[in-house]
């Protein structure tokens, strides 16, 4: 019923301006069309320039209302993202000031110079100096912003430092795994053709470097201030690692291995104090369409002290005794498993 | 060079046409149908367009309810859409289906097709001064498997298991897998014969539009003297027949991976619990394959725009546009840089950050040119005597949007910031800023600007100015906000995002896009009665010059014959842009050069 309603409201609407606008017709026949014509003319001037007048207060009041939601007053999470936040801003400001000189300029023209019956178009076909003046002045800028971007391109894309922590991140529908390589620092070698429904990141056992891998399922830990290295894999359809707090993302490719590395420089507990938010969490965001629930493919990094990570670490068992206790020399360390599922568990609100 | 040779047998044709009118008896199918004259195919390819954008647009409403109103029910949804939309909810894989469509109906059968495929065939044959198209035939055809391509992606859409739902950009092995998505069982097959049926039609446009602009320009028409209309279709035809024969063969490709074993795109899978045998394949190399069309694509749709743009402004402005020869360049430039920043939709990829570097280098320097265009179009608009008619209202909103949205392309092609940016609703904001809402802006003013010439009729002028209104603030409205939500790290193609702590914190905003849109889409339905009431109703024209332009198209007669001119075909002694020269307000092309006329 209230879509029959709002159905017959539009066509109600639609019949209404069609008739206006056919009677418009009419009467600028009867006054005149020329007159008709020069009095559009006015009106519509006078509304290009209300609205660029209204379209930059628009532009601050956007900014108002919604950059205290985006992630940049919380400033970066990662020591990498800052230098990224600061070229941000540099861009903006460089952007900003041409984006309100042409739009000033185009509409502030279109109201100045609307046809008048006194008025006479000016012959200026063109002038050299000047167009040399708008391709050089922008290079110039271009440049700037180039030379900035590739220096900061080329340190986030570079090696990773030598005191990284690397883990394994594995995407598949629709879900973030991840592998620590345990006490050797060394991951076990997988192959695809070596998944089973229980060793789902298809680990190949009998590479001695994979007996003390940690495997675990959408939450990773990893300790503040120490470099982190992703190595990223995919075990179907492309995903993409996406760290919006850290300013980073990177895809996961089916059959080959990508990288990223960057700094937590924020606990994940400070986090929820500086935001005021006790339900704060770092997100992995899948960030390339996967399938039917790629908005559901979530993974959580949680940032802690190093104290902290290390008894996390050490409390969790390698998968391989886990996969088989038998041949496990020492007894397991009981892990709290409520603790972990309810980290694993999206926080709905 | 051989431009004598060259007009000497476009006379010789001419004359061989005119001869043949006279014995051409039209039937209603060959009239309308089967047509052979390039202002019908133009029709024809706009009417399909006009078709598709009503579909297209209605999906992106369809979509932006869920994206608006995530907890609410429509169940008038699931008697239009059955069991995809079962409890009156739609579910996530016709969501992605629905995502998928818009993109590919947009631009390609609107803003390729509708686009290209409109304003090429009716101006170039008019515009050069040519009866009708290098080859009619091939023209026609260019139209029908079009038109075949269309029926394709239709029927797709009533596909058991749902069109395809990759997304636009068809990414593998996302589109190669049943097991992976619905959308990839039997709908990615029809997507894919679509295309390839598409690819057909516009290479025999293409080719056609190169050889008229080429080949069958009249008498004094030499290049310089051709609008920037033609310059700009020119470039867009150029553009297409170099960049779509790739889309062509990484579409086979991946038809061969789907059905035939292949291992192009795909290696070391493991999907739904199966351990796939491919191995050796790259599914990048598909994306490298794809975006070599695809960034092409994107000038193929916008230097349309910008060419009928330029020319409705300086029309309407009563004064030349400024600097066409840096207009021309401007266009070239664009051109040849838009065949070398593909990648730069891969900075996430795992790209080589060598490579990549060079790709942000030349993406930053379309930058240079497109800053010369604009700053020639303010310039067009200074000290002018500006009238706005419909079209130029657009035209005007046309420039407005491409520098809203090219400035937000410095910021997503610096790959250091894309990798915070990439794939976030601020993409999303750009693309459908620059390329998809200015791109309709341009069409929008050609469509208002030419279709008296079109069908001998005016469009009503209040309907087209409260279109103008709410289009251009609702675009605004629609796309401004999404930078913020980018900002924030929101991904785009998400279904719902309630339940993430990053991104729930805008679904105030949702809703009001959601709602916006659903304005901005009434009004085009406004547009859509507009044309199709004012081609049987709307006020004669009564001038064959309404605008008082200098270009070949207005010396025809009102409505036009299949031939164009009904005698000889004017000879061209001037540029097209000879306006306030002095003290006259306007020589068409036409006119000879006066003794006491002034160089510039």
């Amino acid at each position: 019923m209230k879509e029959f309603l709002m159905i017959a409201l539009g066509v109600l609407i639609f019949v209404v301006v069609f008739q206006i606008a056919k009677a418009s017709e009419y009467v600028s026949v009867l006054k005149g069309e020329d007159k008709t014509r020069k009095q559009n003319n006015k009106i519509n001037a006078f509304m290009l320039i209300g609205f660029l007048v209204f379209g930059l207060i628009g532009v601050w009041y956007c900014n108002e209302l919604y950059y205290g939601k985006t992630l940049f007053p919380q400033g970066s999470a990662s020591v990498e993202g800052e230098s990224l936040d600061l070229m941000f801003m540099i861009t903006v400001a460089i952007t900003g000031l041409v984006f309100v000189l042409t739009q000033v300029l185009l509409f502030w023209f279109c109201f100045k110079y609307q046809e008048k019956d006194d008025r006479k178009a000016f012959y200026f076909p063109h002038n050299t100096k000047l167009e040399l003046i708008w391709t050089t002045v922008p290079a110039i800028f271009l440049t700037v912003l180039v030379v900035f971007g590739l220096k900061y391109w080329f340190k986030i894309t570079g090696d990773a430092p030598k005191n990284s922590i690397v883990v394994e991140v594995t995407g598949h529908q629709f879900a973030w795994e991840f592998r620590y390589p345990g006490a050797d620092k060394v991951l076990g070698k997988t192959s695809f053709k070596k998944y089973t429904s229980k060793n789902s990141l298809g680990v190949d056992f009998e590479d001695p470097a994979s007996r003390d891998d940690i495997h675990v399922n959408t939450t990773m830990h990893i300790p503040v201030g120490v470099p982190l290295k992703m190595v990223i894999h995919s075990q179907d359809v492309i995903h993409d690692v996406g760290l919006p707090h850290f300013r980073l993302k990177m895809d996961a490719v089916p059959g080959i291995p990508t990288t990223q590395w960057f700094t937590p420089k924020i606990t994940t507990a400070d986090m929820k104090k500086k935001t005021g938010n006790p339900d704060f969490n770092f997100e992995i965001s899948c960030d390339q369409l996967c399938g039917a629930n790629h908005f559901a493919m979530r993974g959580v990094i949680v940032v802690e002290t190093m104290e902290e990570y290390k008894k996390w670490l050490a409390e969790q068992k390698s998968e391989y005794y886990t996969l088989y206790p038998e041949k496990n020399p020492v007894q397991p360390v009981v892990v709290d498993s409520a603790k972990q599922i309810s980290q694993v568990l999206p926080v709905k609100k | 060079m051989s431009s004598a040779a060259t007009l000497q047998h476009a006379d010789v044709h001419v004359s061989h046409d005119a001869h043949h009118e006279h014995h051409h008896h039209e039937t209603f199918i060959t009239k309308y149908v089967f047509s052979q004259d390039h202002k019908m195919i133009a029709k024809q390819f706009l009417v399909t367009g006009i078709i598709w954008a009503i579909i297209g647009g209605l999906f992106s409403v369809i979509f932006r309810l869920q994206l608006g109103y995530p907890e609410a029910t429509f169940p008038w949804l699931e008697d239009l859409l059955g069991h995809w939309a079962a409890g009156g909810k739609l579910k996530p894989e016709f969501y992605y289906a629905l995502v998928t469509m818009h993109g590919t109906i947009l631009v390609f059968f609107v803003l390729t097709a509708g686009l290209s495929g409109t304003f090429a065939n009716f101006l170039i044959p008019l515009q050069v001064g040519a009866r009708d198209m290098a080859s009619p035939m091939l023209n026609m055809l260019s139209y029908w498997f079009f038109f075949l391509s269309s029926i394709i992606m239709f029927c797709s859409l009533f596909i058991q298991t749902g069109p395809a739902s990759g997304g636009w950009t068809i990414y593998p092995p996302l589109s190669a897998l049943g097991d992976a998505s619905t959308g990839s069982i039997l709908g990615m097959d029809f997507w894919l014969v679509s295309m390839a049926m598409f690819i057909v039609s516009a290479l025999l446009g293409g080719l056609n539009y190169i050889t008229t602009i080429l080949n069958m320009r009249t008498k004094g028409m030499s290049m310089t003297r051709l609008p920037l209309t033609i310059w700009a279709l020119f470039f867009t035809a150029v553009l297409g027949v170099l960049s779509f024969p790739v889309l062509l063969s990484g579409a086979i490709l991946l038809l061969f991976d789907r059905n035939l074993g292949t291992s192009f795109y795909l290696s070391d899978i493991v999907v739904a619990g199966k351990i796939l045998p491919n191995e050796g394949g790259s599914a990048i190399l598909f994306q490298h394959l794809f975006w070599f069309l695809g960034h092409p694509e994107v000038y193929i749709i916008l230097l349309p725009a910008m060419g009928m743009s330029s020319e409705i402004i300086s029309v309407n402005s009563r004064k030349p546009i400024f600097g066409y020869m840096a207009m021309v360049g401007s266009l070239f430039a664009i051109a040849i840089l838009a065949f070398l920043v593909w990648a730069h939709h891969m900075f996430v990829t795992g790209l080589n950050p060598f490579l990549g570097s060079v790709f942000v280098l030349l993406t930053l320097l379309i930058a240079v040119p497109s800053a010369i265009k604009v700053f020639n179009w303010l310039t067009t608009l200074w000290r002018a005597n500006i009238r706005f008619t419909p079209g130029m209202l657009f035209a005007i909103g046309f420039v407005s949007l491409f520098i809203s949205g090219g400035l937000t392309g410095i910021f997503l092609g610096n790959s250091a910031l894309d990798l915070h940016l990439h794939d976030t609703y601020f993409v999303v904001a750009h693309f459908h800023i620059v390329m998809g809402v200015a791109s309709f802006f341009g069409m929008f003013a050609g469509v208002y600007h030419w279709f008296p010439k079109m069908f001998g009729r005016y469009l009503n002028n209040t309907m087209a100015y409260i279109h103008f209104w709410v289009t251009i603030v609702g675009a605004y409205l629609i796309f401004w906000p999404m930078h913020y939500q980018g900002l924030s790290g929101m991904p785009r193609r998400y279904y719902d995002f309630s339940s993430w702590i990053s991104f729930n914190q805008f679904s105030g905003l949702n809703e009001f896009i959601s709602f916006v849109a659903m304005i901005v889409f009434a009004a085009q339905l406004l547009f859509v009665f507009n044309f199709f009431y004012s081609m049987f109703k709307g006020r004669k024209v009564t001038d064959s010059n309404p605008w008082g332009a200098n270009t070949l198209e207005w010396t025809t007669p009102i409505n036009p014959g299949h031939g164009n001119w009904p005698g000889e075909i004017p000879e061209v002694h001037r540029g097209a842009y000879d306006y306030a020269k002095d003290g006259k307000e306007f020589i068409p092309q036409d006119v000879p050069v006066g003794d006491d006329e002034s160089k510039h």
